[in-house]
């Protein structure tokens, strides 16, 4: 009589940790945007949409091989985070914060409406249905299992590349002291862009894993965008760490909520636990008092 | 000339659903006079640098309580709308009494009340059992249609006068806001908090009054939408692209005029509704395509805004 109880306990919490994986990778790319820019991106969520939505088409329709598929959307997303600094950020740098959130919030709904124009309201899906592992009783899916495998592997990519390579040392500089870089002869301009880059790649490889889960339809991005910013704040804007922990302790609370109640529990739950939390750690949890 | 200017304009407007009685246009202005009253609600403290993303969650508490006091007690919406509009005020005073005593600012302010928002859609979609989830939620309409009592209206005349009533008001609250020492100890905050703390200015309790205010008022705002059109749902009255639409709006329109936010609103839902006409089905999405293009260039180009842009500088505020 325990035991079932156990493993279904169990089971939750493997899944939260699975979606932990995720959802930090969510948070990592934005993150480094607001650590280096010091802009939120709003529209994050709505770019993995459109990287969900090239998956779909460069999968199904054209019939590319899933990697090959994955790696252009992983550029083409990341080129849209270029694209999305030069012409949105780069004029509003010297703005107001607020306005330059306000703006991305204005891109979220272009994002939005884009996709309902011109891939309609209709949800889609690769029709690719991993296996489930079942494991003592347990059901994990291996979607999930190769989401957080990927998740992980990029997070140490990423480090790796910001501690061991000049540009990766120029970028943490930038993030540290705005003011001083470009008088040591960095170039903001140029380090931004790589930045926006990564970011928008980060979520182009979001999507490519969210895109094994997930159906497809233009408001996706709401369901992934509050959560995400909140792992972020709740760690602490630009603190990765931070944002890692975080988003493990989110969806431990999600899953766990989800098991007992109905999942808009579970997110309910997580977002008090938020609001909580910000008034315990306004700076954010991995922050150090001053 | 000018001064009697607001006179001749607020004349004419009450008269036209005495000479004109078209359903559709007279919808169309219902619906802009609704949201243009909650579009100038956000502004009374967006216009301070209070960016709120959390106006989608107090619209939503104040429709949702509103309809199910009606609905579950049988309370009248003139006991419900205040009732709706303390619970509000009470939410929003929990939710930024920590938020300015422990300085959560700019972006922060912003997300954390984007959480409140997205808390509010979640709750009413996730207790579907009392209030239809997302599949929306009526108030029970009263026998005739037409009460008092129940304040519900088939016509669409008295409609636009309760509107058109309300509207004004706001606009009067906000004028009264902006000539008050609220404003200036507001405005002293949005410059440096420390030296507004410093010229005795107490923060937390100035940013608190106007909160409340905001709230209550786009909880009276939610309750007319909710008894005009008789039905909500959390994706139209609660949630993020609530509030994303309630600051778009604004902005567009001008957040340092008090006329700004209801041009606001009448650029969007016009243009909306042209699209919609003129395009049919076909055109699902364009409005809030070109809605999203136009908040970023405005953004970037005009950060006063249509009105704020028009106008001289002296003739602001």
């Amino acid at each position: 009589m325990f035991g079932i109880f156990d493993v279904y306990l169990l089971e939750a919490l493997i899944n939260g940790l699975l979606l932990g994986g995720v959802l930090a990778l969510l948070a990592l790319g934005l993150n480094l945007v607001f650590g280096v820019i010091d802009v939120v991106w709003i529209c994050y969520a709505e770019l993995i949409m459109l990287g969900m939505y090239g998956m779909y088409y460069l999968f199904t329709v054209f019939h590319l091989p899933f990697l090959l598929a994955a790696l252009i959307c992983i550029a083409g997303v990341g080129g849209l985070g270029m694209v999305l600094h030069v012409l949105v950020i780069a004029p509003l740098l010297g703005a107001a914060p607020i306005n330059q959130l306000l703006a991305t919030g204005g891109v979220l709904f272009f994002l939005q409406s884009f996709a309902t124009v011109a891939f309609g309201i209709d949800f889609r899906n690769l029709g690719i249905r991993l296996p489930v592992l079942e494991l003592s009783g347990m059901y994990i899916s291996y979607a999930r299992l190769l989401a957080c495998g990927a998740a992980l592997g990029s997070m140490v990519l990423l480090y790796l590349f910001l501690a061991r390579t000049y540009t990766g040392a120029a970028i943490r500089a930038i993030a540290q002291d705005r003011q001083i870089m470009p008088l040591m002869g960095v170039d903001t301009r140029r380090i931004y862009l790589i930045t926006s880059l990564i970011g928008g790649a980060l979520a182009g490889l979001a999507a490519c894993l969210l895109v094994l889960q997930y159906d497809i339809h233009p408001f996706i991005g709401l369901t992934f965008g509050p959560i995400t910013f909140m792992i972020c704040v709740l760690g602490g804007l630009g603190n990765m760490i931070g944002g890692f922990v975080a988003a493990f302790i989110f969806a431990e609370i999600i899953s766990v909520s989800g098991l007992y109640l109905d999942l808009e529990w579970g997110y309910v739950f997580a977002f008090a636990f938020f609001i909580a939390m910000m008034f315990a750690r306004p700076r954010g949890l991995m922050a150090r008092r001053s | 000339m000018t001064r009697a200017l607001p006179w001749v304009i607020g004349a004419a407007l009450i008269a036209v659903p005495f000479v004109y009685h078209e359903p559709y246009p007279l919808h169309i202005m219902v619906i802009v006079l609704i949201w243009s009253f909650l579009y100038t609600s956000w502004s009374v403290m967006g216009r301070f640098g209070l960016v709120s993303l959390g106006h989608g969650g107090f619209m939503g508490i104040g429709a949702y309580v509103l309809a199910l006091l009606w609905n579950y007690l049988g309370l009248t919406p003139w006991l419900g709308i205040p009732v709706a509009m303390l619970a509000t005020a009470a939410v929003a005073l929990l939710i930024a009494y920590p938020c300015f005593r422990f300085r959560i600012v700019g972006h922060y302010f912003a997300l954390v009340t984007l959480a409140l928002s997205a808390i509010v859609q979640q709750v009413i979609t996730a207790t579907r059992d009392y209030t239809g989830g997302s599949l929306g939620y009526t108030p029970n309409p009263y026998h005739s249609g037409n009460s008092i009592y129940a304040l519900q209206f088939s016509g669409k005349e008295t409609w636009y006068l309760i509107a058109l009533a309300a509207w004004a008001v706001a606009l009067l609250i906000r004028r009264r806001v902006e000539g008050s020492m609220l404003r200036y100890a507001l405005e002293a905050i949005a410059e440096d908090e420390d030296a507004a703390a410093a010229a005795s200015v107490h923060v937390t309790v100035e940013k608190l009054k106007i909160t409340v205010l905001s709230a209550a008022m786009t909880a009276f705002g939610a309750a007319l939408y909710c008894q005009y059109q008789l039905f909500i749902a959390p994706d139209t009255v609660s949630g993020i692209t609530v509030s994303l639409q309630m600051v778009f709006a604004a902005v567009v329109g001008g957040i340092y005029v008090g006329i700004g936010p209801t041009v606001g609103a009448i650029i969007t839902i016009v243009l909306a509704e042209v699209l919609r006409i003129s395009f049919g089905t076909v055109a699902v999405g364009w409005d809030n395509l070109i809605y999203g293009t136009l908040l970023v260039v405005f953004i970037i180009f005009l950060p006063q805004g249509l009105v704020g842009s028009l106008l001289p500088r002296r003739a602001r505020g």
